[in-house]
C-alpha cells in the first residue's frame, strides 16, 4: 500500500465518473434529469471498443462513442421535452436500451485487444515533487482533459451568458422564455452535451483507463454513481471533480487492503477471510448512498438546491414556473 | 388536409391505453428485429424461436408461468409505488434479501425442518421473505421521506448492495462443499408443484409451476381492492396525482411514503421466497434473471393496473424464458427498453390529439 500510487489511481479511475457527472450536470442545469447514463456509458463503451478494434484509429473510436451517448440522449430529449414524458422512466428505459443495444452489437467482442488512448508524462510539471509524480505522470490523456474540463465548466456555467441561459432555463423557463431563450432549445442542447460526455465517459473505460469489453460489467453501475455524484457535488462541476477524485480514491484503496497480511499492525480480516471482500465490495454502494445524504443535507443547509426546474416539463402558455 | 395536434379537453377514451399498449410491444419486436438485422442475425427465425420455446407446448406455458410469477409480485409492487410516483427501482435487492431472509428458516436452522409440519416451515419461509423485502424496502423509503434523497439511486445502490450480501453467505458461511451456493433444501419445504400430481395424472409430469403463482393471483386482487376500493388506496392516488392537494388534506406523506417503500419491499421479498422454495430449491448466485428490472416495465406496460400486470408478466415470463437460449443474450433487454420507451413516449396520446383537419373547411370557421 503506497499513498502515492493510490492516489495517482484514484484521480485516473475518478476520471470516469468526473466527465460523466459534468455531462449530467450541463443537463440538470437545464432542467432535463437524464437518468440513462449509465445506458449512454456502456453503449459508449461498445461504441468505442468495437471501433478501435476494427479500425485500430482510437480518435475514431472516441467519435463513435460520443455519438453513440449523444444519439441516444435526443431520444431522451425528444420524449421528454417534446412529449412531456416523466424523466424518470425515460431515463431508465434509455438505459435498459442502451445496454441491451450494447450487449448485443458488442457480442463476442469480449477479452479482445484494441488499441487505447495513450497515458503521458508531462515535462516540468512532473518534476514538482509529490504532486508531480501524482497528477502529471503516466496519467491517461482524459485524465488532463478531466483537469481542463472541471474548471472551463465551472467557468462557462457561472461566469458566461450562454451559461446563464442555461441556468435560467433550469431555474424559471417562463422567464427565460420572455426574455427570448429558446427554453426547448437550450434544454435539446445540454441534453445532448450531456448524452455526448456520457458516452466519452464509456470510451474512457473501454479504450483508456481500464481498457477492455466485459459486456455489462464494463460500467458494472459507475453511470449511476455518477448521477449520485451529480447531487452530492449540488451541481457544481469543481466539486464533481473532487467528488469523482475522492470516489476514485476508496475504490482503489477498497482494492488495496485485501493485499498485504497485517493493516496497522493488526491481522488483516480481508487477507486470511476472502469471503470478507464482498463487504468491501459493498462499500462504494454504500458510501454513494452516505455521500447522498450528507450532500442533500448540507446541501440543504445551504439553502442549495436542485435546479427549481429539474424534472418538469415546459409548457408554453401553462402556470407553472 | 393537415395534421393537427391539439390538446385533450376530456378524458381519452378507455381503449386508447389498451391500444398504445399494445402497439409499442408489436412495434418494439419491429425495432429490434431491424435492429437484429442489422448485425446479421434472422429475426424472424429468432422470434419463431421465440414463440415455440415459450408457447410451443403445455410443459413451455408452464416455465412461461414460472417465470411470470416473480414478475407479477413485483410488478404489482411497483404498480403500487409508482401510482405514488415513488420511483422503487430496488425490486432487485429485495427480491435477494427476502430470498436470504427465507433461507435462514433452512440454513440458520430457526426451526427442525424435519419434525416442523412443513406448512409451518413454508409459512414462516413467506413471512420472512416478507419481512426481509420490506425491511430493505423500508431504507429507501425512510431517506426519502426524511431527507428527500432520490430514491431511484438509493434503490439502485442497494441491489448491488444485496447481491454481495448474498454472495457472501453463498460462497462461505452457507456454501455447499466449496460451491456457489447452499445445499439442496428438504424436498419438505419447497412449495408444491404441478409435477407433484404426476402420479395420478401423467399430464402433469415435469411440470414445475408451483402455488407461488396463486399468491401472485391474490395479491393482484387484494392490490386492486386497495387502489380501487379502500382509503389508503385513494390517499396513495392523491399524492401521486397531486402532492399539494394531499399536503393540504392533512394525509401524512412521510409516513405514507415509508409504507408504500415498505409493501411494494415486501410483495419482491415474497417473490424471493418463492423462487428459493418453489424453483431452485436453495439459495444461490443469479437467482434473479433481473426480476427486478422487467418488474418495473410490467408494472409501467400495465398502466398500473393490477390485473394488467398479471397479464403482462405472462408476456414477459414468455421473454424471459425464449430469452435463456437466445443469442445474443442482449436481445431480451433490447426488446425490454424498447418497449419501456415506445410505451412512456405514446402516453403523449393521452394528452394530445391527432387530428386531420381540412384546411379549407378550417379557414371558412375561422373566417365566420
Amino acid at each position: 500500500m503506497n499513498f502515492e500510487i493510490m492516489l495517482h489511481a484514484g484521480i485516473s479511475t475518478g476520471t470516469i465518473l468526473l466527465i460523466a457527472a459534468i455531462g449530467e450536470i450541463f443537463a440538470e442545469r437545464s432542467g432535463v434529469m437524464n437518468l440513462g447514463v449509465e445506458g449512454m456509458m456502456l453503449l459508449g463503451a461498445m461504441a468505442a471498443f468495437k471501433t478501435a478494434y476494427n479500425t485500430g484509429n482510437v480518435w475514431l473510436a472516441l467519435l463513435a462513442a460520443v455519438l453513440a451517448g449523444g444519439v441516444l440522449s435526443l431520444a431522451h430529449a425528444l420524449v421528454t421535452i417534446h412529449f412531456q414524458a416523466d424523466q424518470t422512466v425515460s431515463g431508465l428505459s434509455l438505459t435498459f436500451l442502451g445496454t441491451g443495444l450494447a450487449l448485443v452489437l458488442g457480442e463476442g467482442m469480449t477479452g479482445l485487444n484494441a488499441p487505447t488512448v495513450p497515458n503521458f508524462t508531462l515535462p516540468l510539471l512532473s518534476q514538482i515533487p509529490f504532486i508531480g509524480r501524482v497528477f502529471f505522470t503516466d496519467q491517461n490523456l482524459f485524465v488532463y482533459f478531466g483537469y481542463l474540463l472541471a474548471p472551463l465548466a465551472w467557468y462557462y456555467i457561472y461566469k458566461t451568458k450562454p451559461g446563464l441561459h442555461l441556468r435560467a432555463v433550469g431555474e424559471k423557463p417562463a422567464a427565460a422564455d420572455t426574455l427570448g431563450v429558446s427554453v426547448y432549445g437550450v434544454r435539446y442542447l445540454y441534453t445532448f452535451i450531456g448524452g455526448c460526455f456520457a458516452g466519452l465517459s464509456g470510451a474512457c473505460i473501454s479504450v483508456a483507463i481500464t481498457p477492455g469489453w466485459y459486456s455489462n460489467l464494463t460500467t458494472s453501475g459507475q453511470g449511476w454513481i455518477a448521477v449520485a455524484l451529480v447531487i452530492f457535488a449540488q451541481w457544481n462541476p469543481m466539486r464533481a471533480m473532487l467528488g469523482g477524485y475522492l470516489f476514485g480514491f476508496l475504490r482503489r484503496l477498497l482494492l488495496d487492503l485485501q493485499g498485504p497480511a497485517m493493516l496497522l499492525g493488526l491481522r488483516n480480516p480481508f487477507f486470511y477471510d476472502h469471503n470478507l471482500v464482498f463487504f468491501l465490495q459493498m462499500l462504494p454502494y454504500v458510501l454513494t448512498v452516505m455521500a447522498l445524504v450528507w450532500g442533500s443535507s448540507s446541501a440543504r443547509r445551504k439553502r442549495i438546491g436542485a435546479p427549481a426546474a429539474l424534472g418538469e416539463p415546459y409548457i408554453r402558455g401553462e402556470r407553472g414556473l | 388536409m393537415r395534421l393537427q395536434i391539439v390538446k385533450r379537453s376530456e378524458d381519452p377514451p378507455k381503449w386508447l391505453p389498451i391500444a398504445t399498449s399494445l402497439g409499442a410491444v408489436v412495434l418494439a419486436f419491429v425495432i429490434s428485429g431491424g435492429i437484429l438485422a442489422a448485425v446479421g442475425a434472422d429475426p424472424l427465425q429468432i422470434y419463431r424461436y421465440f414463440f415455440r420455446s415459450a408457447f410451443g407446448s403445455w410443459g413451455a406455458f408452464s416455465d412461461v408461468m414460472v417465470k411470470a410469477t416473480p414478475l407479477i409480485l413485483i410488478g404489482l409492487g411497483c404498480a403500487l409505488a409508482f401510482r405514488m410516483k415513488l420511483w422503487n427501482i430496488g425490486a432487485e435487492g429485495q427480491f435477494y434479501i427476502g430470498a436470504f431472509f427465507s433461507s435462514m428458516v433452512v440454513m440458520v436452522p430457526l426451526v427442525d425442518v424435519n419434525t416442523t409440519p412443513p406448512i409451518v416451515t413454508i409459512g414462516l419461509m413467506m413471512l420472512l421473505g416478507i419481512l426481509g423485502g420490506a425491511l430493505y424496502g423500508f431504507i429507501p423509503g425512510l431517506l426519502k421521506a426524511k431527507f428527500g434523497i432520490n430514491e431511484i439511486i438509493t434503490t439502485l445502490m442497494l441491489n448491488y448492495v444485496a447481491v454481495f450480501w448474498n454472495n457472501y453467505w453463498i460462497f462461505g458461511r452457507w456454501s455447499d462443499a466449496g460451491f456457489q451456493m447452499t445445499p439442496t433444501f428438504p424436498r419438505r419445504v419447497w412449495l408444491p408443484r404441478l409435477a407433484d400430481l404426476a402420479k395420478q395424472n401423467p399430464f402433469f409430469s415435469g411440470m414445475t409451476l408451483h402455488v407461488g403463482v396463486i399468491f401472485g393471483l391474490i395479491v393482484a386482487v387484494v392490490l386492486w381492492y386497495i387502489i380501487n376500493k379502500s382509503r389508503w388506496g385513494y390517499k396513495i392516488n392523491l399524492i401521486g396525482d397531486n402532492p399539494k392537494a394531499a399536503r393540504y388534506a392533512g394525509i401524512d406523506i412521510a409516513k405514507n411514503i415509508i409504507l408504500v417503500f415498505m409493501f411494494s419491499g415486501a410483495l419482491a421479498g415474497l417473490a424471493g421466497m418463492t423462487e428459493v422454495s418453489g424453483v431452485v430449491h436453495r439459495l444461490q448466485e443469479r437467482i434473479s434473471t433481473s426480476y427486478g428490472f422487467s418488474g418495473v416495465i410490467v408494472a409501467w406496460l400495465a398502466k398500473l393496473d393490477p390485473f394488467a400486470v398479471v397479464l403482462v408478466s405472462i408476456l414477459f415470463g414468455a421473454l424471459l424464458v425464449a430469452g435463456r437460449e437466445i443469442q445474443p443474450s442482449g436481445v431480451s433487454f433490447l426488446i425490454q427498453g424498447t418497449i419501456l420507451f415506445l410505451v412512456i413516449s405514446s402516453d403523449v396520446l393521452m394528452r394530445y390529439q391527432i387530428r386531420l383537419v381540412n384546411t379549407k373547411k378550417a379557414s371558412v370557421e375561422e373566417a365566420a
